[in-house]
């Protein structure tokens, strides 16, 4: 970690101008601060006092064996389970630190988190557009009156809301299927009609659960590049992925957790070699090996 | 002939047999307890057997018929385009002349028919509205509520008691009547947040039966089975008007009220409200991921459609100038869920059309009325299988224009 901050500051004096410097510096800010969360289930302890820190405009990836509980951390943290115990703490924009811990899905949303699903979760019998329209949802206000008598104001939101929400499709590359019902989209396409989604929320913090899961190279090649482009513009992201190839080659930052414990952090080439990872993937024999 | 396999006319067959089995106590024997004697008609057997067997064919051919034709379609050896008659319905040049047709039928409707045919009329009219209303939350927010008479209920008997008690008028209590029913569905809705499906249908169920109930029994409230009777009809700006022309006019009161709920409805559901409600039927976990306040959204629906079954109540004791509890079992609620599904779930043209069909068929189906209710069971069943997405499919709403 040390490392690499003296590496990019000395990169940023060498080469870069002025404001790239204040770029990485402010990327250096945390933006969310995870202590000691625990989650139990009945007698079973998935998450066992996990720490980890986000910073602006990072890819950090979560690894880990299955069931090591990647995905309960997910639902703690935006919201669908409560945590036992530890503390969630969100940092948007310089404003103080928030709390996250016991608000509902929705308000954590509203915060500045929005998370894509492990098994596809899109609104099927929506139309594409409509299924990013969600996405504005709680950033619009027009109410049950404004619905009814539609004044200049609930109509100049709806047309921003259809405009923003076809420029997003228009980045991954759906707009010319705006009108399709969201269940006829192929598979890859799904997967990131729900980034989109997720985007519409205007998050600061983009959480993917397996992004790639099903993908086929190519389709893997255009997310990677779509990914990149949202930590370019200045959004963190969190991803749960099993595909090592992509973690190492996008991550700035790597968690590694196993049995509810994070077991390893680090820089990709860190955690490679870290032999507490390999002892996770692949069994104590091979760990001697 | 070809289409059909052996096994199609075994079980044809056998749907025959079925049927003779299932009918032979109520159509072949005949009891006569006076003569003591038993009528055996075997001839009516023959009959059902027959006109069963010949169904079960004309069905089982019609289902090859359309499988051959989907595989040729498939092979690309016949043309996909059919003309689907209500996507014909959807371009203006056909849209505009049966919706200016229908209109001026409606208008001159009291004109050509009797006094109970515009009553007849005015009730299905109604249905229209508590379809509309229903649609919100079982059609749109995917709420399915079985107790969705209960706020039909809470309406008229607004009126009924106010009336009674403090002599309020009909145009004072309709927005009462609404703003009751929607207290009512906010007070239902609260219970039933976490349920989902088949609890959800029952909690509902029961929130019916207990409204109807309380009014059944709590006498010195509600006046108990014996209802109120007397509640006074629509007025207009204070003129007497005789029975007639109270039917009539209010007839074009509730033609009125259709256009109102259709414009409301219509606009609720193109708005970020109705698209939540759409996301919360869809996924509720994702709707809430994506920034939707989960309680508010299906509160509001409850509240919205339980308006409309206020106000429609009101109109409802207005229309009989006597309410009783009796008008307010589950049937009714199975009468408007009915319309619903049948309509097409979250259609607003097929809800219309299907309010129509359901009210009106019966009434008209009165010539043979022993069979009235088997036609009508029979004609849903039909209906769920060759069209289980509703009489007019709900449409998507596209935004080329904005582009």
């Amino acid at each position: 970690m040390k490392g690499l901050l003296s590496g990019m500051a000395s990169l940023a004096e060498s080469t870069l101008p002025d404001e790239s410097v204040a770029l990485l510096t402010q990327r250096m800010e945390p933006l969310l601060i995870v202590n000691g969360l625990v989650m139990d289930f009945g007698g079973i302890r998935a998450l066992d006092h996990l720490d980890l820190c986000i910073h602006q405009g990072e890819i950090v990836a979560l690894i880990g064996p299955n069931g090591a509980g990647k995905t309960t951390f997910f639902n703690c943290l935006t919201g669908l389970y409560a945590p036992t115990g530890g503390e969630l703490l969100f940092t948007p924009d310089g404003k103080p630190p928030r709390r996250l811990n016991g608000l509902k899905p929705n308000r954590i949303t509203e915060q500045g988190l929005a998370r894509t699903f492990q098994n596809i979760r899109l609104f099927p019998n929506m139309t594409v557009l409509e299924n990013v329209m969600i996405g504005r949802h709680c950033r619009t206000q027009a109410t049950v009156l404004g619905a009814i008598f539609r004044p200049p104001a609930t109509v100049r939101e709806e047309k921003a809301t259809v405009g923003t929400s076809l420029a997003l499709l228009e980045r991954i590359g759906l707009a010319d299927q705006a009108d399709e019902l969201a269940k006829n989209l192929p598979y890859g396409a799904q997967r990131r009609l729900e980034i989109a989604r997720a985007l519409a929320t205007e998050p600061r913090l983009l959480l993917l659960d397996e992004p790639a899961a099903g993908m086929n190279p190519q389709e893997t090649l255009e997310l990677e590049t779509l990914i990149t482009s949202i930590r370019d513009d200045g959004l963190a992201i969190l991803l749960i992925e099993h595909d090592m190839k992509l973690v190492m080659r996008l991550s700035d930052h790597i968690f590694v957790m196993d049995y509810g414990r994070k077991i390893a952090e680090g820089t990709p080439e860190e955690v490679r070699h870290n032999p507490a990872v390999i002892k996770a993937y692949l069994g104590e024999e091979a760990g001697y090996a | 002939m070809a289409l059909l396999t052996r096994t199609d006319l075994r079980q044809a067959l056998v749907t025959g047999l079925w049927f003779m089995f299932l009918t032979f106590p109520l159509l072949v024997i005949k009891v006569d307890p006076v003569e003591r004697t038993v009528l055996w008609r075997w001839v009516n057997l023959l009959w059902v057997g027959g006109a069963s067997c010949g169904a079960a064919l004309a069905v089982r051919l019609w289902l090859a018929w359309r499988a051959a034709r989907q595989e040729r379609i498939r092979l690309g050896l016949a043309p996909a385009a059919t003309i689907d008659p209500f996507r014909l319905l959807r371009q203006r040049r056909v849209a505009l002349p049966l919706l200016v047709g229908g209109a001026l039928f409606l208008l001159v409707f009291p004109a050509l028919f009797s006094t109970y045919q515009i009553n007849i009329m005015t009730t299905a009219l109604m249905y229209v509205v508590l379809g509309l209303g229903l649609n919100i939350v079982v059609g749109v927010a995917g709420l399915l509520d079985l107790g969705y008479v209960a706020f039909y209920a809470v309406g008229a008997y607004s009126y009924g008691l106010l009336h009674l008690h403090f002599g309020l008028g009909f145009w004072t209590v309709l927005p009462i009547g609404g703003l009751l029913g929607a207290l009512f569905g906010i007070l239902l809705g609260f219970p039933v947040l976490r349920l989902r499906g088949d609890y959800l249908a029952i909690v509902t169920l029961g929130f019916g039966e207990i409204i109807r109930l309380i009014l059944e029994n709590w006498s010195e409230f509600s006046r108990g089975p014996s209802g109120i009777a007397n509640i006074a009809r629509p007025g207009l700006f204070g003129i007497e008007l005789s029975l007639e022309a109270a039917i009539v006019y209010l007839y074009y009161l509730m033609i009125g009220m259709v256009l109102g709920t259709v414009f409301v409805v219509n606009r609720l559901q193109n708005s970020r409200i109705g698209r939540a409600w759409y996301a919360l039927r869809e996924d509720e976990i994702a709707c809430q991921a994506m920034g939707i306040d989960k309680t508010r959204t299906k509160l509001t629906a409850f509240a919205l459609g339980a308006t409309w079954a206020g106000m429609a109540g009101v109109f409802f004791a207005a229309k009989t100038t006597f309410i009783n509890p009796a008008s307010f079992t589950f049937l009714e609620s199975a009468i408007i869920l009915c319309i619903v599904v049948l309509g097409g779930m979250g259609s607003i043209i097929g809800v219309v059309v299907a309010a129509l069909i359901l009210i009106l068929l019966p009434e008209y189906l009165r010539a043979v009325a022993d069979f009235r209710m088997l036609a009508f069971g029979a004609i849903l069943v039909v209906m769920m299988i060759v069209r289980p997405q509703g009489i007019v499919p709900t449409v998507h709403r596209t935004y080329a224009l904005n582009r």
